[in-house]
């Protein structure tokens, strides 16, 4: 198979049909029947919102909008169409205090650690939705970004369930597009919009297009990096995926629990969220 | 003619008692719809991740057993069939599926090949199976195998010499491989097994699989019956549970038979003489059961 030759088509009925399914029975076997999903203005968590309030109705979905002073006014016109779109209950709350507090204590930080602290601070107003609306707060990190490390661990990488993490994010806008995210929100660059200009694959330095296709050889397919340089990938690109899916793999994982008793969490006490239900 | 019945059933994770009335639920469905016998999935008193919760579910097949006896019970309504986690004195524990029928226990399978790589890790709960024996039963003699004892050709094929007609799957088996067509891989690759199973062996071949999620894995259904011609004759909705008849013509195996004498031809001294040839001596202690 070569570069050209991966094809990531898939059947969006099918993975409506699976996806939804699951959002229901891990949602109430949880013991909630409510959602929570915070709303960027981008594909992923529009998708997210649109999924939710199929799966669980959208009076049972909290859709919560929490733009920052420097957020692109789209992103909070793009988060209200699909308010508008899905029925769902809908909250804005501003994060642009929160944040200024707290970054006013530690002046003169790197671009990258102010969006994390944004992406953190929003993460917290996820999380006491859930508490005050009692729903689960639903995920909208997919393959692509999971698989780069391309999210902030414990901000917009928190979730209790997350129906998008399998997915591409081109397989993503297919269904997307199939579900009736507006076009508007379709077409755009994607980004974290976390500063101004700020673009997915501006900061990553390939296309979603581009990174789907090796991902889907170098995961999916097994294939080795030297055999993705030979299906015709560039092989400098090739080394810096291969590179950033395997530093990254701390955010994919819980925190390693030091061993000392005979059972411990994470090795050899071993169950399911789902158990007993 | 048999009606049988594929229950295709959601199961509780670790709650036998739970999972006991959807199957007495499903078996009067099964009774009412004019179904003699009725199968359930792969582990489907218990849920099929268990982990350590394996110990905790584990039974014996005894007719006192509190979860056997009301279904040994049903059991003179109509014949079951249905999986557990059996355990053995030794408190060994086993993937199983035991057939019921006329308040007793007519045959219990442990699983032979426990799947431990990627994202299954039976091997590492479960103790492995190693008898594969076709049973009587009062419609004709049966056969039963559990999801990924069937993925090899040889279980199948056993049972077929030792005169299983009806070949009866049970399977939990994660849906996997999204792609552009209407179902999934995994699903698609079961149904070409179980289609090539009857058509190879000129048997009827039911497989039910389980549906529902535990976590992020989730199964099917789809669950199909394929007749001695290796032509579909149901199929199961696909991610809903469902309870699906089939009706089993039993005088097809002779029709099907007199065109393509499969069985009749097959070669089993040849076969026998060429794996004593194949497992000699140099073979038999590299295998995992050293029989």
């Amino acid at each position: 198979m070569t570069a050209s030759e991966v094809k990531l088509e898939i059947n969006t009925g099918l993975a409506r049909k699976i996806l939804t399914g699951f959002i229901r029975s891990e949602t109430t076997r949880a013991g909630f029947e409510r959602a929570v999903v915070g709303l960027s203005g981008g594909v992923d968590s529009a998708l997210a919102c649109i999924l939710a309030a199929e799966a669980l109705g959208p009076q049972n979905v909290l859709a919560v909008r929490m733009p920052y002073a420097t957020s692109a006014p789209d992103s909070f016109d793009h988060a209200g169409l699909i308010m508008q779109q899905t029925g769902v209950q809908a909250q804005t709350i501003s994060v642009s205090a929160a944040v200024d507090t707290l970054l006013a204590e530690v002046p003169e930080q790197e671009q990258i650690r102010r969006g994390n602290v944004m992406a953190r601070v929003r993460m917290i107003v996820l999380y006491d939705q859930s508490a005050e609306f009692g729903g689960l707060v639903i995920g909208t990190g997919n393959k692509t970004e999971i698989l780069l490390g391309y999210t902030t661990q414990y901000g917009d990488a928190a979730s209790a369930i997350n129906p998008l993490g399998d997915l591409y994010k081109t397989q993503l806008r297919q269904l997307a597009r199939a579900m009736g995210v507006p076009e508007v929100i379709l077409a755009k660059a994607s980004t974290a919009d976390l500063w101004v200009g700020q673009t997915d694959e501006g900061e990553l330095g390939f296309t979603y297009e581009e990174v789907d296709r090796l991902l889907y050889l170098l995961v999916d397919r097994r294939r080795s990096p030297e055999a993705c340089v030979e299906a015709g990938f560039e092989r400098r690109f090739v080394e810096r995926v291969v590179e950033l899916v395997r530093r990254n793999h701390f955010k994919r994982v819980m925190p390693p629990i030091a061993k000392l008793s005979n059972r411990t969490v994470g090795y050899d006490f071993l169950y399911l969220r789902d158990w007993g239900t | 003619m048999i009606a049988v019945a594929l229950a295709q059933i959601n199961t509780r994770l670790g709650d036998v008692q739970a999972n006991l009335e959807k199957h007495l639920t499903g078996i009067e469905s099964a009774h009412k719809a004019g179904a003699s016998l009725v199968v359930f999935p792969e582990l489907s008193l218990t849920g099929y991740q268990l982990q350590d919760l394996t110990p905790t579910v584990a039974r014996k097949a005894v007719a006192d057993d509190p979860i056997f006896k009301p279904l040994l019970d049903a059991s003179r309504k109509l014949d079951i069939l249905l999986g557990f986690v059996e355990s053995d004195d030794r408190h060994r524990f086993f993937n199983s599926a035991a057939y019921l029928s006329q308040g007793e226990f007519v045959h219990v399978h442990r699983k032979v090949y426990l799947p431990t790589y990627g994202m299954f890790d039976e091997g590492r709960f479960f103790a492995w199976g190693d008898h594969i024996r076709a049973f009587d039963t009062r419609f004709g003699r049966f056969g039963t195998l559990i999801c990924e004892d069937f993925w090899h050709a040889s279980p199948p094929y056993l049972l077929w010499l030792d005169g299983a007609d009806v070949l009866l799957f049970m399977s939990a088996s994660p849906g996997r491989g999204l792609d552009s067509e209407a179902t999934l891989e995994s699903a698609r690759w079961v149904e070409n097994v179980n289609q090539a199973y009857a058509s190879l062996f000129t048997a009827f071949v039911a497989n039910v699989c389980r549906v529902g999620f535990e976590d992020g894995l989730g199964f099917w259904g789809g669950s199909t019956v394929f007749d001695p011609h290796g032509e579909l004759v149901v199929r199961g909705p696909h991610h809903e549970e469902s309870l699906t008849l089939a009706e089993l013509d039993l005088e097809q195996l002779q029709r099907a038979r007199a065109r393509l004498p499969l069985l009749r031809d097959e070669r089993t001294a040849l076969v026998y003489r060429e794996l004593s040839r194949i497992l000699g001596t140099d073979q038999l202690g590299t295998r995992r059961d050293g029989e």
